[in-house]
């Protein structure tokens, strides 16, 4: 008989089945977001593809005439595109200039204090609901627009113009808080070396900053148009959801492909329909947009990751 | 003497004319530069205010338009689409308090395990775990209407065919906002010093203990900060429970799992769909209400992680 020495007793391994099976759920719930994109792209791919066996695909991708709903329907998408789009640049010719001023003052030029005092209030515009800002938009800067520039041809309610701007108040926070982030990453020895060659603090700021924190600036600005292109309530109530005609006015409504899938699935639709498949065609060239957007900006993100981490 | 004076007497012209010298060269410049400098901040001054403005001019506009409207019976009654001057929010409260409570409950476990399996289980070498983490990163950048897509077809009809219940509102939110905490709990796990675990699990405790009783209460700020955050967004969030049927004009208390259901932010913009003025002011008095609870909840979270965020 030999007593266990220490090193058998420490060897003796338990199986542990509760550690096994926890580590088992955590593991699901990991997956879970791999299922959930599995169940995005097949919710999208299956009717889209139903969709396509009515409606030709060279229709689709070069009429000028979005009216699906229409007794003479016709599926040509560019109107919606094109609205998006013009949300997107319009919303971004606001918010990037704001926002990367914003994100040099606090990074630069701030003193810790206002730091402290702005930053929690450019959190607190990130968390507006967008139909608080979609209403604002509509009842509030819509007619202060049309007071401030009246020889602008104004017709109706709804401007696609107005709605950007909304849509420029939701990403600004975006922009400015990521730009921060970049440009706070920035080693303090390069600023340093910058004013020991005489440079002035605007220079530091402009020349040096913001040259070494691109990849971060370009990946907020790819990053704020991707959520403007998907930005859904802001659009839907200020830009209308009805214009089916291509048109590139900002004083007029413009349907967006987002503001097209909310006004339909809000309106009597039957499933099976060629109505309820619009939905998901439409939701598919959505998808790939911020897909594309969205890898864009992690490439960006990425590469300043690389050089300072 | 004499030259010793003329020495001093030219070391003072040459000082004197060195300084003037470098003075007039660097002077102008400097001008220059003053001035850009102070155009500049003026910029950025402006730029700071153009979002802070945007910020008041949106509360006090509300207020001018519902500020009138605020009284306990807009918490409490019905709503109505023939006496507006008496409708009220409480069915969509009643929805907004069933779908996000389902939308927590699903939330806190799962995105708090996704992100205790990532930060110290999972082995990123492996191309599964990785994944899984690129998978995570592009969730949070896909849009809402796209998640009221997957919850119309995979949600209300399709596999789980709930239909167009708060159940069916409840997981769709809860897809949308997963990404965003997983990604705020692992930055609050990863901030836990390795020194920690290391000495739990050198007494001897297994992985989960470790877990369980050292990182995740050290990281607890952090982790409640992104839920609530989330949780904040999830109540705010309109687009996609529009696909999942909370546009059911609702005038009964709602259920979980049956009958139709609607929220906060869906009311607010059905209300302010109708033409007469008594509804566009009720919309404007929902939005204060949804704006104090949504400022409120972010306000928590801003205090919460700046009041117990730890440096070790």
């Amino acid at each position: 008989m030999v007593a266990p020495t220490t090193g058998d007793a420490l060897q003796q391994r338990s199986p542990r089945y509760g550690e096994k099976a926890i580590r088992g759920f955590l593991l699901l719930c990991a997956v879970l977001s791999v299922l959930t994109t599995a169940a995005i792209v097949f919710s999208l791919i299956i009717p889209t593809i139903a969709f396509f066996r009515e409606v030709s695909i060279v229709e689709f991708f070069t009429g000028t005439l979005w009216a699906p709903l229409f007794a003479n329907a016709s599926f040509g998408v560019w109107p919606i595109v094109v609205g998006s789009l013009m949300v997107m640049v319009i919303s971004l010719g606001v918010a990037v200039p704001v926002g990367l001023l914003s994100a040099i003052y606090l990074s630069e030029y701030a003193r810790p204090g206002v730091r402290r005092a702005i930053k929690p209030v450019l959190e607190v515009l990130a968390g507006i609901p967008t139909v608080a800002i979609g209403l604002f938009a509509f009842w509030f800067i819509r007619p202060l627009a049309e007071t401030l520039l009246p020889f602008l041809p104004w017709q109706g309610p709804f401007s696609v113009g107005v709605a950007a701007l909304g849509v420029g108040l939701l990403i600004i926070p975006i922009i400015t808080s990521i730009a921060d982030d970049a440009m706070r990453a920035v080693p303090a020895d390069i600023r340093q070396g910058a004013y020991a060659l005489g440079a002035t603090k605007l220079k530091v700021a402009t020349r040096v900053v913001v040259p070494a924190a691109i990849s971060g600036i370009v990946a907020a600005i790819v990053l704020g148009g991707s959520r403007a292109i998907g930005e859904t309530m802001v659009v839907f109530i200020a830009a209308g959801a009805g214009n089916p005609f291509l048109s590139f006015d900002p004083t007029k409504g413009v349907q967006t492909m987002t503001a097209f899938i909310a006004g339909t699935a809000t309106g009597d639709i039957g499933t099976g329909t060629i109505d309820y498949y619009t939905i998901f065609a439409v939701g598919s060239l959505l998808f790939v947009f911020t897909l594309a957007l969205n890898a864009l900006s992690m490439h960006f993100v990425r590469r300043f990751r690389e050089v300072y981490e | 003497m004499a030259t010793d004076s003329r020495t001093t007497g030219g070391l003072a012209v040459a000082t004197s004319g060195a300084r003037a010298a470098t003075e007039a060269a660097l002077k102008s410049k400097s001008n220059r530069d003053r001035t850009l400098n102070t155009v500049f901040v003026a910029l950025m001054m402006f730029a700071i205010l153009f979002a802070l403005v945007g910020l008041v001019a949106l509360i006090v506009f509300m207020f001018a338009e519902g500020g009138g409207r605020l009284t306990w019976g807009l918490l409490t009654n019905p709503p109505s689409t023939i006496h507006p001057d008496q409708a009220g929010f409480r069915t969509a409260l009643l929805g907004t308090l069933y779908v996000i409570g389902g939308v927590v409950l699903l939330i806190v476990p799962l995105g708090v395990g996704a992100a205790v399996y990532l930060e110290e289980f999972a082995n990123s070498e492996r191309w599964w775990n990785r994944l899984i983490e690129l998978n995570i990163q592009n969730l949070a950048g896909v849009p809402s209407i796209v998640y009221g897509i997957l919850g119309l077809a995979f949600i209300v009809r399709g596999p789980l065919s709930l239909g167009f219940v708060a159940a069916a509102g409840s997981l769709t939110l809860a897809l949308l906002v997963l990404p965003t905490v997983i990604l705020a709990a692992r930055e609050a796990i990863r901030a836990v010093p390795s020194s920690i675990a290391d000495g739990s699990l050198a007494l001897g405790a297994t992985q989960w203990q470790t877990i369980w009783k050292q990182i995740l209460p050290a990281a607890l700020p952090g982790i409640l900060t992104g839920i609530i955050l989330a949780v904040a967004r999830a109540i705010g969030e309109a687009a996609p429970l529009l696909l999942v049927g909370a546009v059911t004009f609702v005038t009964f208390n709602p259920r979980f799992f049956s009958d139709g259901y609607s929220t906060l932010p869906v009311m607010i913009y059905q209300y302010s769909n109708r033409p007469q003025e008594e509804f566009r002011i009720l919309a404007a008095a929902g939005v204060l209400v949804m704006l104090a609870l949504v400022l409120l909840m972010n306000s928590l979270a801003v205090w919460l992680r700046d009041r117990f965020e730890r440096s070790w």
